[in-house]
């Protein structure tokens, strides 16, 4: 950039970290209330105490809705991916008739407001007997969750060189042999970080489950929307924390994978060049 | 890829058909459904099948003919459930109010006559002889109804048929709902802008650290973001602290349960969708614009005006549309840092479906955000060229 006055560099760098700083104090803000003493969820810090993350294992209701979440997050992980990743490997096909408008149709959930869906499936929900079921919700989620899978394993088929699939061909490979010895792993980080997503994403639905879920499958955050809502408990700074080390340790899994498979991409670029 | 052409197809095909068949099974009809239940009415008809099938051919003036009476009678006569009955009277009533008492009287009084005498109606209840309860009759039988939908705009068909204005909220909503949405998208444009032009300025760690910062409130839970809010903005909340203690104001600001608290912090729960499509577009301008505008004797406002700002306009449209459309829907953040004059449409939606089961109203409300926002992503399709989200 040309020459800038001193005034305007100043004025830059307060802006700019005046904006970091209102997008970052209100995420760390919460962080050390979940060690306050006090009964308030608030400042100041009276001692430092670990009974809200006592709480959250002895109390009935949060340890339940903790279980519920690992159980709803994996069962909608697994499903998601499973079938997205599917779906991802038939879009790749240039010979799959109507590609974009499938690939848009699948992409749809991440744009239709919750509530709306959610209306929908509470509706069609007590119609098939799914409603207030684990079932029920894990397949709810699983839809929020398979345009993020369809993304994530989209960007590392299309990373992956055609010409190693088409040279393992010619060396006498079957197709299932392709697929699983090139294809797969070449494409696995990307499995994985839609997985991560999906996780993620499921962990922190909240609207859906409101229209779906019964008082026994309620998730964790689920039960933070009500606790916030009516009594404002610092056992919700307890379940904050933890959804947040949890996010931040998914978040480091996906980046490093995508580090992996970036420096991948290279390498095997540089070897077929 | 080996194999015929033809293979390969059918290979792919069944690759998507997993998926295809789950979206349709769980997501689109349960849109259809909603769209369905909002449109039809069968309350009254279900439980009064006789009366629906002879009360169309009435040409609605005058008194309905003998038959219609008697259908009416076979009805009311047939053993019915007890809530399916509850609804079909409450959506009577909902027509001409009276309607309650007189099934209820009229019920009682067809079941408790010897079967085989004649019954006449207006002598069980003199209201059987005026015109108006046989016509609400009529109106409640149709299959497809657009009262939902007229409802969700405040609007109602009046005893001739014609539309008129009905006494409601929902159209107050759709407004603050839109004004809302629009004040939090020119905030986020106001802020996002600037900050994505230093970003794309700067190198290094600033201009990692500044990304950072925009990556991490996304990856972190939406319900953790607004708790934060909760505990910041209260009475006695830090803000407020702060402000007290360098003297701006002598007593708290009343800052959550209110408008200001629900823009601040949608503002930036959404602020991260503003920033990242500007910077991407302007990472794609070339770093030597700029400087070539003030070699030519540009001033830096007019350059800025003339060269950097319409080419990052795009980025500015496809972020305010994606803000903007996500906006509308909000639930999470005005349910828990709004005040009851705050609730966008969302939560009459939620209110409608959980709280009072009236599924038609929800549905009609549900499909006019369905509407507004499938046209938004269909233009911001077209804008960013691309139908994926940021962020994904």
């Amino acid at each position: 950039m040309a020459a800038h006055s001193p005034a305007f560099r100043t004025g830059q760098i307060v802006f700019g970290a005046a904006v970091v700083f209102f997008l970052v104090a209100p995420v760390i803000a919460i962080l050390p209330l979940a060690f306050n003493s006090s009964v308030f969820l608030n400042y100041p810090i009276e001692s430092f105490s670990s009974r809200w993350f006592v709480e959250l294992q002895t109390s009935e209701t949060w340890r339940r809705s903790i279980i519920n979440s690992l159980i709803i997050g994996c069962g909608a992980t697994v499903l998601s991916t499973v079938i997205g990743t599917l779906a991802a490997l038939g879009l790749r096909n240039a010979r799959l008739p109507f590609a974009s408008l499938l690939r848009v149709m699948f992409l749809l959930p991440m744009v239709v407001p919750a509530v709306v869906l959610g209306v929908g499936m509470q509706i069609l929900y007590t119609r098939l007997g799914l409603a207030s079921t684990h079932l029920g919700v894990i397949v709810a989620h699983s839809v929020l969750c398979v345009p993020f899978v369809i993304v994530s394993v989209s960007a590392s088929l299309g990373g992956i060189d055609g010409s190693i699939e088409r040279a393992a061909s010619s060396l006498g490979a079957n197709p299932a042999t392709v697929f699983r010895r090139i294809t797969l792993p070449l494409a696995l980080p990307g499995v994985i970080s839609g997985a991560v997503f999906a996780f993620a994403t499921s962990l922190d639905e909240v609207v859906i489950t409101l229209f779906v879920a019964g008082p026994n499958q309620r998730t964790l955050a689920r039960q933070m929307f009500s606790s916030i809502r009516e009594n404002v408990s610092p056992t919700v700074a307890a379940a904050a924390f933890l959804l947040i080390i949890g996010t931040l340790c998914l978040a480091g899994l996906a980046g490093l994978l995508r580090w992996r498979q970036s420096r991948l991409a290279k390498a095997t670029a540089s070897e077929a060049a | 890829m080996s194999g015929s052409p033809a293979r390969a197809r059918v290979s792919a095909l069944l690759l998507v058909a997993p998926l295809f068949l789950f979206l349709a099974a769980f997501f689109v009809w349960p849109l259809v459904m909603m769209i369905t239940v909002s449109v039809t009415d069968g309350t009254v008809r279900q439980v009064m099948p006789e009366t629906a099938s002879s009360i169309r051919a009435w040409d609605g003036s005058g008194l309905p003919p003998q038959e219609v009476q008697d259908a009416l009678i076979a009805d009311l006569r047939a053993p019915s459930e007890q809530m399916a009955f509850g609804d079909a009277v409450r959506r009577l009533n909902s027509e001409v109010s009276g309607f309650r008492t007189l099934l209820s009287r009229t019920a009682s009084a067809v079941r408790d006559a010897p079967a085989g005498q004649p019954i006449h109606l207006a002598a069980i209840d003199p209201r059987w002889g005026e015109g108006r309860y046989w016509q609400a009759l009529q109106r409640a039988m149709p299959n497809y109804t657009d009262r939902n939908l007229l409802a969700a705009v405040d609007l109602k068909r009046d005893t001739e048929g014609s539309i008129t204005a009905d006494v409601s909220a929902n159209r107050v909503i759709m407004v603050r709902t839109f004004t809302i949405a629009a004040l939090v998208t020119l905030l986020c444009a106001l802020i996002g802008l600037p900050y994505a032009m230093i970003a794309a300025a700067s190198t290094g760690w600033v201009r990692n650290g500044m990304l950072l910062a925009v990556l991490l409130p996304l990856w972190t839970s939406l319900l953790v973001r607004t708790a934060s809010w909760v505990i910041l903005l209260q009475n006695e909340g830090l803000i407020n602290k702060a402000l007290l203690a360098i003297g701006i104001v002598d007593q708290p600001l009343q800052l959550i349960f209110n408008r200001t608290g629900v823009i601040i912090a949608m503002t930036h729960v959404l602020l991260p969708f503003m920033v990242l499509p500007i910077y991407s577009v302007l990472l794609g301008i070339p770093r030597n614009l700029m400087p070539a505008a003030s070699s030519l004797g540009a001033s830096r406002l007019r350059a800025f005006w003339h060269v950097l700002l319409p080419m990052a306009l795009p980025g500015v449209a496809s972020g305010s549309l994606l803000v903007f459309m996500v906006a509308l829907g909000y639930y999470i953040t005005p349910a828990l840092v709004g005040g009851a004059e705050d609730q966008m449409i969302s939560s009459v939606i939620a209110f409608f479906a959980t709280g009072t089961a009236n599924w038609g109203m929800a549905g009609a409300l549900g499909l006019i955000l369905l509407v507004a926002t499938t046209a938004l992503y269909l233009v911001y399709g077209r804008l960013s060229r691309s139908p994926n989200m940021v962020g994904a």
